[in-house]
């Protein structure tokens, strides 16, 4: 599987950190490594899509439903994301409007939670 | 409705066809093989991540029609060069393939349909320009797209 998922504690905050490729193949693996950290009382997250080569509708609907869960138990989730090519997918689906997409961890880190 | 200005290509241009599997495991390999056919074909550089991102999306919608209605069928993708590089994406799904367009331009929010369906025809759609869905004459329906050769 082309996928690597790997999370740490920082600053208040879980950062899962994402590789490679999220597509319908590997997307269950994003839903349930998310479900697992709020399932695990981690609710501020950060998902790291620095390293995301290729991104389709099923990884989006992973984080939209990722988002959605960790806002019901009092948490929140949000992304960062430098890459134009996978930015653009935020706009062209308005997802930009949803989530709260940093450039960098740090300021990610550093954005105050608003849940 | 998206336009359907393309229309189907003829069968003689047709210069790989590729019968995949109907799984997940088998999208990626579609969207290799549509970017490297399409660099071959002189598609540009810069287009190519719309190429693989839209087969991409054809061949999840046919992997998830097919689960849904338990099939086993394949999943078949055509190439064609004729003036621009075109390909097919043919399942053997029973659905109601021009609604299923309007429905999603006519909707509100695509991340909001639980199947992504909605989600993935809004990137369709968004980097396709020629993007049209058809019934197949076999039964089933089949999403034609087209680039521009370099």
């Amino acid at each position: 599987m082309d996928l690597t998922l790997n999370s740490r504690d920082e600053a208040g905050h879980t950062v899962l950190a994402v590789s490679g490729e999220v597509d319908v193949y590997t997307a269950p693996a994003l839903r349930d490594r998310i479900a697992d950290l709020l399932d695990s009382g981690q609710h501020q997250l950060v998902i790291d899509l620095g390293g995301v080569e290729f991104l389709d509708s099923t990884g989006l609907g992973v984080l939209v439903a990722g988002l959605n869960r960790a806002r019901e138990v009092g948490g929140n989730l949000s992304l960062v994301c430098p890459q134009e090519r996978v930015l653009k997918l935020f706009r062209i689906t308005g997802l930009d409007e949803v989530f709260t997409v940093h450039p960098t961890v740090d300021e990610a880190l550093a954005s105050p939670s608003e849940s | 409705m998206a336009g359907t200005g393309a229309g189907s290509s003829a069968d003689d241009d047709v210069t790989v066809t590729l019968r995949l599997p109907s799984s997940p495991a088998h999208v990626r390999t579609a969207r290799l093989i549509a970017a490297a056919m399409a660099r071959r074909s002189g598609v540009g550089e810069e287009i190519l991540d719309e190429v693989r991102l839209a087969v991409g999306e054809a061949c999840s919608r046919a992997v998830r029609l097919h689960e849904r209605q338990g099939l086993s069928v394949p999943v078949t993708v055509e190439f064609a060069e004729a003036g621009r590089f075109r390909v097919a994406v043919v399942d053997g799904a029973k659905v109601g393939t021009g609604d299923e367009l309007s429905a999603v331009a006519g909707a509100g929010a695509p991340w909001a349909d639980p199947s992504g369906d909605a989600l993935g025809l809004a990137l369709l759609g968004a980097v396709v320009q020629d993007l049209s869905v058809e019934e197949s004459p076999a039964g089933g329906s089949r999403v034609t797209m087209s680039w521009p050769l370099g």
